[in-house]
C-alpha cells in the first residue's frame, strides 16, 4: 500500500477507534451507569 | 397527560440502541461508494468536518430536545417541539418526525427483508456454483416478484411481511424488553461479523481463491486522496448528506429515544458515545469490506463503473458470487456474516423508526403498546407494498428521495433554528449540559448558534438548486441548468425523458444504442446495448405490448420501440408523491385532533 493512503487510513481509523473506545469506557466507568 | 410508562433498562442498553439506530445499511453499502465517488481518502476530510460541525451538534440538539420533551410527557416530535415554543407551526413541523419514520421504515424494511432472504439463500447454498451473471439475475428475478427463486410464490412479499411482523413483535415488547434486548444482541454481533469480514477482505491475496488483486489494492484506491475534490461543492454536499444518513439525524427517532430519559440523565456523553460508535462501524469496518473485496476480484475500473449505480447493486448482485470463491462452506459463512450484519444493522434502525409513531399514539390517543406496534406494522405494510410491487417503476426511489433525503434536511434545519434561536441558546445550552458526564467545549455554543444552522441552510439550498453535472461554476449565469436530482429538478420532472404522459399508445427509447435482445413471452423485454460501452445495457419491460424494432436495429433517444397500452413511469412517480403528501396531511390532521383534545382537557394548554 502506498504511503499517503496508508497515513490517511491509519490516522482516520486509529483516531476514530480510540475516541469510540474512550467514550464507551467513560460511559462504563460513570457512576450513573446503573444496570 | 401521557400514560406512557416506557423506560430504558440500562445506560449501555440505551447507547447500543442509539448506536443501532444510527448504524444502518448505509454504513456498509453507501459510505464506501460515496468515498469512491468523491475523492477517495480526501472525502474523509469534509466528512469529518461535517461530523464535527453538523453531526455532533445535531446529536446533542436531538438528545437535548428529546429529554426536554420527555420530562413533560411528550414522546414524539410534534408535541416535543410544541413544548419548546407555543407557536402553532412547530407541532406541524414536528409532523416530519413521524412522517419520515413511517415512510423510511416502509421501504427500509423491504431492503431488510432482502438481507433475511440472502442469509437464507447463503445457508441453503443457492449461490453455490452460480456465475456472477447468475447471481445478478437472481437479484433481478427476486425484485420481479412474480418470479420465485425458491419455488415459494411471491417470495419477496413473504419475506417483506415476515420482516415487518418481526419488527412489530419486537416493538410490542417495549423499550427495555424489546428494542434494548435486540440492540444488545444485534450491535455486538454486527461488529463481530464486520471485523471477521474486514480481516478476510484486507488479507485477500492476489492469485489465491481467484482474486486478481490483494485486498490492500482496494484500500489503497479508497484512501488515495484527490485534493482537488476538496474544492468541489459536490463533495462537501455529499459528505454532509452522508452524515445525515449515517447518524439518523433529522428523523425524529433520536428525540423519541431520548424522551425516555430522566431530567438529570446525561445526554452529552451518551450522544458522543453512540455517535462515535457509528463512525467506527462506518469508517473502520464499512470501508474495509465491500470495496476491498470487490476490487480484489473485479479490479478498479469495473468497480468504479459498478458503483455508479450505488452500493445496493454491488452488495446484492456481486458479493454472493465473490464469497463463493472462498469455497462452499467458508462462502456460506461469509454470506451469513455479511447479510447477517446488514440485517442487524437494518433491524436496529427500523425498530427506532417505530418508536415515534408508537409514542404519538400512546401519548395522544392512549393506545396500548401492543396496539400501537400493530398499527405501525399495518401502516408500513400498506405503504411499503407499492415499493415492492412497483420497485422497477421508481416508487422505492421516490420514497427514499422525499422522506429519506429531503425531509431529513428540512426537519434538521428547522429544529436547529428552533433550538438555537427560538427556544434560545442559553436555555438550549443548559439542556445539553445538564447532568453531563463530559465537559462540552464552549466553542460549541457558537457552532450551535451560527455554524450548524448556516451549514444546514447551505445543504438545503444546495439540494434545492443543485446544477446539472454538479458544475457550480455556472452559478448565477444563464448557463445554469438544474440537476435532475435537485429538489426543483425533481418537482419539474427533469430527467424524466421522452415518456412524459401517464398513459400512451407507444413507448419511446430513453437511450441510444443497438437492440441486443427481444423477448415477447411472459415478462417480455427489449434490451438495448450502448454502442460505446457494451456493458451498459438498458432493459425495457414490454408487458404484452408489441415491439416495432428488431434485434440489431440502431435506436436513438425518443424513437418509438413498442406499441400498445403503456403506463409510463411518471404515473407511478406522481402517484407515489400523492401518497406521501396524503400521509403527511393525515398525520397533520391527527396532530390537530390531538391538540384539540389536549385543549379540552387543559384549556391553559394554549397559553
Amino acid at each position: 500500500m502506498n504511503t499517503l493512503p496508508l497515513i490517511f487510513l491509519l490516522c482516520s481509523e486509529i483516531t476514530i477507534a480510540a475516541l469510540t473506545i474512550y467514550f464507551f469506557v467513560k460511559v462504563l466507568k460513570s457512576k450513573k451507569n446503573e444496570e | 397527560m401521557s400514560t406512557n410508562q416506557e423506560g430504558w433498562g440500562s445506560r449501555v442498553g440505551l447507547i447500543l440502541a442509539m448506536a443501532g439506530n444510527a448504524v444502518g445499511l448505509g454504513n456498509f453499502l453507501r459510505f464506501p461508494v460515496q468515498a469512491v465517488q468523491n475523492g477517495g481518502g480526501a472525502f474523509i476530510i469534509p466528512y469529518l468536518v461535517c461530523f464535527l460541525l453538523m453531526g455532533i451538534p445535531l446529536l446533542w440538539v436531538e438528545w437535548g430536545i428529546g429529554r426536554f420533551g420527555g420530562v413533560s410527557g411528550n414522546h414524539s416530535t410534534p408535541f416535543i417541539m410544541d413544548s419548546m415554543d407555543r407557536r402553532r407551526i412547530w407541532k406541524y413541523v414536528g409532523v416530519f418526525g413521524i412522517f419520515s419514520n413511517i415512510v423510511i421504515a416502509a421501504y427500509y424494511c423491504y431492503i431488510e427483508s432482502w438481507t433475511m432472504s440472502y442469509v437464507y439463500h447463503s445457508v441453503a447454498g443457492t449461490f453455490t456454483n452460480m456465475s456472477q451473471n447468475d447471481v445478478s439475475n437472481f437479484f433481478t428475478n427476486y425484485l420481479d416478484i412474480s418470479t420465485s427463486t425458491t419455488g415459494i410464490p411471491f417470495e419477496a412479499v413473504i419475506f417483506f411481511v415476515f420482516c415487518i411482523a418481526l419488527n412489530t413483535w419486537v416493538l410490542s415488547k417495549g423499550l427495555s424488553g424489546g428494542i434494548e434486548k435486540a440492540a444488545k444482541i444485534g450491535v455486538p454481533l454486527l461488529i463481530i461479523f464486520g471485523v471477521f469480514l474486514a480481516i478476510k477482505a484486507v488479507t485477500l491475496k492476489q492469485g489465491q481463491e481467484g482474486a486478481i488483486n490483494d485486498g490492500f489494492v482496494g484500500l489503497n484506491f479508497l484512501w488515495t486522496p484527490q485534493y482537488d475534490s476538496l474544492a468541489n461543492p459536490k463533495v462537501w454536499l455529499a459528505a454532509a448528506g452522508q452524515i445525515f444518513f449515517t447518524l439518523s439525524v433529522g428523523m425524529g427517532s433520536i428525540q423519541c429515544y431520548a424522551s425516555y430519559l430522566k431530567k438529570k440523565d446525561d445526554v452529552a456523553l451518551n450522544a458522543m458515545s453512540a455517535g462515535w460508535m457509528n463512525e467506527f462501524v462506518e469508517v473502520v469496518l464499512g470501508s474495509s469490506i465491500l470495496i476491498p473485496i470487490a476490487i480484489g476480484y473485479f479490479g478498479i475500473d469495473k468497480v468504479v463503473e459498478m458503483v455508479q449505480h450505488g452500493g445496493l447493486g454491488l452488495g446484492f448482485r456481486s458479493l454472493p458470487y465473490l464469497f463463493n470463491q472462498w469455497g462452499h462452506i467458508f462462502g456460506a459463512i461469509a454470506g451469513v456474516a455479511f447479510f447477517g450484519l446488514l440485517f442487524f444493522a437494518g433491524i436496529t434502525s427500523s425498530l427506532a423508526m417505530g418508536t415515534p409513531v408508537m409514542g404519538f399514539l400512546q401519548d395522544e390517543y392512549k393506545w396500548k403498546r401492543g396496539s400501537s406496534a400493530l398499527a405501525f406494522g399495518v401502516i408500513i405494510l400498506i405503504l411499503g407494498l407499492p415499493t415492492v410491487f412497483f420497485f422497477q417503476q421508481g416508487v422505492f426511489d421516490e420514497y427514499d428521495y422525499w422522506a429519506g433525503t429531503v425531509a431529513l434536511v428540512i426537519f434538521a434545519m428547522l429544529e436547529v433554528i428552533l433550538f438555537s434561536w427560538i427556544f434560545g441558546m442559553e436555555k438550549g445550552w443548559s439542556e445539553i449540559t445538564r447532568g453531563a458526564d463530559i465537559k462540552i467545549p464552549i466553542a460549541y455554543k457558537f457552532i450551535l448558534k451560527f455554524v450548524t444552522p448556516v451549514m444546514l441552510i447551505i445543504v438545503f439550498f444546495g439540494s434545492l438548486i443543485r446544477p446539472a453535472k454538479d458544475d457550480w461554476s455556472t452559478f448565477g449565469t444563464s448557463e445554469w441548468e438544474l440537476h435532475s436530482e435537485s429538489i426543483l429538478g425533481q418537482l419539474t420532472h427533469k430527467g424524466i425523458g421522452p415518456n412524459k404522459d401517464y398513459f400512451a399508445d407507444e413507448f419511446y427509447s430513453e437511450v441510444n444504442g443497438i437492440v441486443s435482445n427481444i423477448n415477447v413471452e411472459k415478462n417480455g423485454f427489449i434490451e438495448i446495448t450502448d454502442k460505446m460501452n457494451p456493458s451498459v445495457i438498458t432493459n425495457y419491460q414490454i408487458n404484452e405490448c408489441v415491439p416495432i424494432v428488431k434485434v440489431g436495429d440502431e435506436i436513438n433517444i425518443e424513437q418509438s420501440i413498442y406499441k400498445g397500452s403503456v403506463i409510463n413511469k411518471v404515473f407511478y412517480i406522481d402517484m407515489a408523491r400523492l401518497l406521501l403528501l396524503a400521509l403527511f396531511l393525515t398525520i397533520s390532521i391527527l396532530v390537530y385532533i390531538a391538540y384539540i383534545k389536549r385543549k379540552k382537557i387543559n384549556p391553559k394548554f394554549l397559553l
